[in-house]
């Protein structure tokens, strides 16, 4: 490139271009209203067609003269498009002036159907009285094709929907009969004792793994347990019906809660062996009757938080049954007996961990403080009065719950303010909450 | 609800006057009325409502089983008469609400004066077995169904803005573009078949108020012969073709619309 040669600018070098550009575009505004990639169609304001592009003339097979002069708009339309037009368009057209995307649908010389897009504006004179419509048309075949694709779509989907809905209810319905198999249909009237139980599910799509009984255990006895199998779903309904069956089973031919939790342990190991493990936690063990209205408990826990006592006096507090090992791990256990007496006022609460481990938001779960603090607020309360504050504050939770829950609670009714002298260091004003003993 | 809310009845004109009641065709509501309401509302106590499922009409109390037989329709004339204590009625009614007019006046006589059938039609398919020409064939009618349920997307397009009661979109509210003549596209189909399916030819010779009919040179919904068949067919009526084109002549020649109706209930000697 040499210094004394100027650079041409861009106009410069477009100046040629652009003539014959210009040169296409003069001769062509009625080439391009002729031509147009769509139809133009003009009437008079009753409908008759002064004027039309060969375009549109073109896609519905009709000569100029054919048209012109001798047809009106709602002719080229199917008699349902000549409905709707009467009925819907022309007088929109003539509140608003105007009218945009109407898809409707022409009737060409040969028979044939085409689905346009159909855009009408009044033209006015200076006085805003109407003079004549301008209409564009837009070929709107495979618009039409789409969305009879969507549609179709829509009802597939629409379809899937209810199926899934119905089998959805019927798979509720189903675990609903399991579950409530899973559970006493009520409690046995106990003489000298008030008892009420709460069972929630987390989800009606799903099997809890929670379960409580209570039961005859004969010569004014009567064994119980509640407990919380690992997992949720189909699994861990047989493990729950294997623990209840084995549980029961062990009470009725053994009073002693250990004996009757080594059982269980032992039947679950030989169940499982060799597969997946399957465990639980549990509290088990027997009311017996000790005098008119008083009633020892012996309980063991195996891996379970601990029960709750809200005494006649007002005071609550937890019940320390050496929380135990997980029943199923381990093939020599070791769980530990308690005792404790219940006197008129006094109310004992057995739980799971769905109550516990409530999640409160941000991570931070509901926790034994917060149920202590509750537990102390409440008492003295009867079984009734426990269970329906427990489930109030569970329904407080509302969404968040994410698991299933089990309350049993006994007592026995009557009695006032009174000091728990029978029990007094298992009650806990303060201070740490034990820890859950080592598996 | 009460009828007033349910029809979104409006009630203006001369408090006192004779009443006159504006019944609205298939398409569209009481906005079709707007060009010759001033002229009408001069002279009368105009009352003008929108049909269960049009308009801005309560579509919670819509029903296919009721709105599927013009009888549901002349039921709404009828509850707004007696909610309102209406007597002595000019009823004006477009096209389909001619016929429910017919009805309504069949059922409680009592409450109307005169009749105004504005391009009505008692049958739009052609009968071959007495002659009858109502326009279209059963075949065209089926069409039209067909399409009106097949072109469930093209009618939304059509009226997408509109839908009344669409709280989760606000922005709907401010667009009322086609909104007068927008319906559900369920219950546009279930009316359009009320219409054009409906033959109401045998009630019209029951009429026994002074009737007026009138027609339009030129309309492909109700042609001439069905003016000449409704006239012959009601003792009592007066047949006036306006010089108008198209289905909605309250809407195309206004003027020539609301005098001829001005003209015929101000005439004592009907």
């Amino acid at each position: 490139m040499r210094g004394s040669r100027r650079e041409p600018t861009p106009a410069e070098t477009d100046e040629p271009q652009l003539a014959s550009f210009t040169a296409l575009l003069e001769d062509s505004a009625e080439d391009l209203y002729e031509h147009a990639p769509c139809g133009y169609l003009s009437t008079l304001m009753d409908g008759e067609i002064a004027k039309v592009n060969g375009t549109l003339l073109g896609w519905l097979g009709y000569t100029r003269d054919q048209v012109v002069g001798r047809m009106r708009f709602s002719d080229l339309l199917t008699v349902g498009g000549r409905l709707y037009h009467e009925t819907h368009f022309a007088p929109l057209l003539r509140m608003q002036g105007k009218l945009d995307g109407v898809a409707l649908e022409l009737r060409t010389a040969d028979g044939e159907r085409l689905p346009v897009l159909v855009t009408s504006l009044v033209k006015t004179d200076s006085e805003g009285r109407p003079l004549l419509i301008r209409t564009t048309l837009f070929d709107a075949r495979d618009r039409r094709a789409y969305e009879r694709e969507l549609l179709r779509a829509r009802k597939e989907a629409e379809e899937a929907r209810r199926k899934a809905e119905r089998e959805r209810e019927h798979l509720q319905e189903v675990l609903a009969i399991l579950q409530s198999s899973l559970l006493p249909p009520s409690l046995p009237a106990i003489p000298g004792l008030e008892a009420r139980a709460y069972y929630r599910t987390a989800s009606p799509d799903d099997l809890g793994g929670d379960f409580y009984d209570l039961f005859p255990a004969g010569d004014d006895r009567w064994g119980f347990f509640l407990g919380d199998v690992c997992g949720k779903g189909p699994e861990a309904a047989a493990v729950t019906s294997l623990t209840r069956y084995t549980l029961r089973a062990a009470v009725l031919g053994d009073p002693d809660p250990v004996a009757a939790l080594t059982t269980l342990n032992t039947a679950l190991l030989e169940r499982y062996e060799g597969a997946e493990p399957r465990f639980c936690t549990v509290v088990t063990g027997m009311f017996t009757r000790t005098g008119e209205a008083s009633y020892s408990v012996d309980l063991a826990s195996g891996g379970h938080p601990y029960p709750m006592l809200l005494g006649a006096d007002g005071r609550a507090g937890y019940l320390d049954t050496q929380g135990g090992p997980l029943v199923g791990v381990l093939p020599d256990p070791g769980f530990t007996a308690t005792t404790t007496t219940l006197e008129p006022g006094d109310t004992f609460l057995l739980y799971t961990d769905g109550l516990t481990e409530a999640p409160m938001g941000r991570g931070v779960r509901y926790g034994e403080e917060r149920l202590l603090e509750f537990a102390e607020r409440l008492a003295p309360a009867t079984p009734g009065e426990v269970i329906d504050s427990v489930a109030g504050l569970l329904d407080g939770f509302g969404e968040r719950l994410d698991d299933d829950t089990a309350l049993l609670a006994v007592g026995v009714p009557g009695g006032t303010a009174r000091r728990l002298t029978a029990i007094p260091d298992k009650f806990r004003e303060s201070g740490p909450f034990p820890g859950k003993a080592p598996i | 609800m009460d009828v007033r809310s349910r029809n979104n009845v409006r009630v203006t004109g001369q408090t006192g006057g004779p009443v006159m009641m504006l019944a609205h065709g298939f398409g569209c509501d009481q906005n079709l009325w707007r060009l010759v309401v001033p002229t009408l509302a001069e002279h009368f106590q105009v009352v003008l409502f929108d049909y269960v499922g049009s308009g801005r009409s309560d579509l919670s109390a819509w029903s296919a089983e009721r709105y599927g037989s013009l009888d549901g329709y002349a039921r709404d004339v009828l509850e707004i008469c007696e909610e309102l204590d209406l007597r002595d009625v000019i009823f004006v009614g477009h096209s389909v609400s001619a016929m429910v007019g017919v009805l309504a006046a069949a059922a409680e006589p009592e409450r109307f004066a005169k009749l105004v059938l504005l391009v009505p039609s008692p049958c739009y398919i052609d009968d071959p077995e007495t002659g009858y020409r109502g326009g279209f064939s059963a075949a065209d009618i089926d069409e039209l169904l067909d399409s009106l349920d097949a072109n469930y997307l093209g009618w939304s397009a059509a009226m997408a803005p509109v839908i009344m009661g669409h709280p989760e979109r606000p922005e709907l509210g401010e667009e009322l573009t086609n909104a007068f003549c927008a319906t559900d596209p369920d219950i546009a189909a279930v009316f359009a078949r009320t219409t054009f399916l409906s033959d109401t030819r045998k009630d019209l010779a029951a009429i026994g108020l002074p009737t007026l009919i009138l027609e339009c040179r030129e309309d492909v919904i109700a042609p001439r012969e069905v003016g000449a068949f409704v006239h012959a067919a009601i003792p009592a009526s007066t047949l006036i073709t306006l010089d108008a084109t198209g289905h909605c002549p309250q809407l195309s020649a206004p003027e020539i619309t609301a005098r001829a109706i001005l003209a015929f209930a101000d005439d004592g000697s009907q």
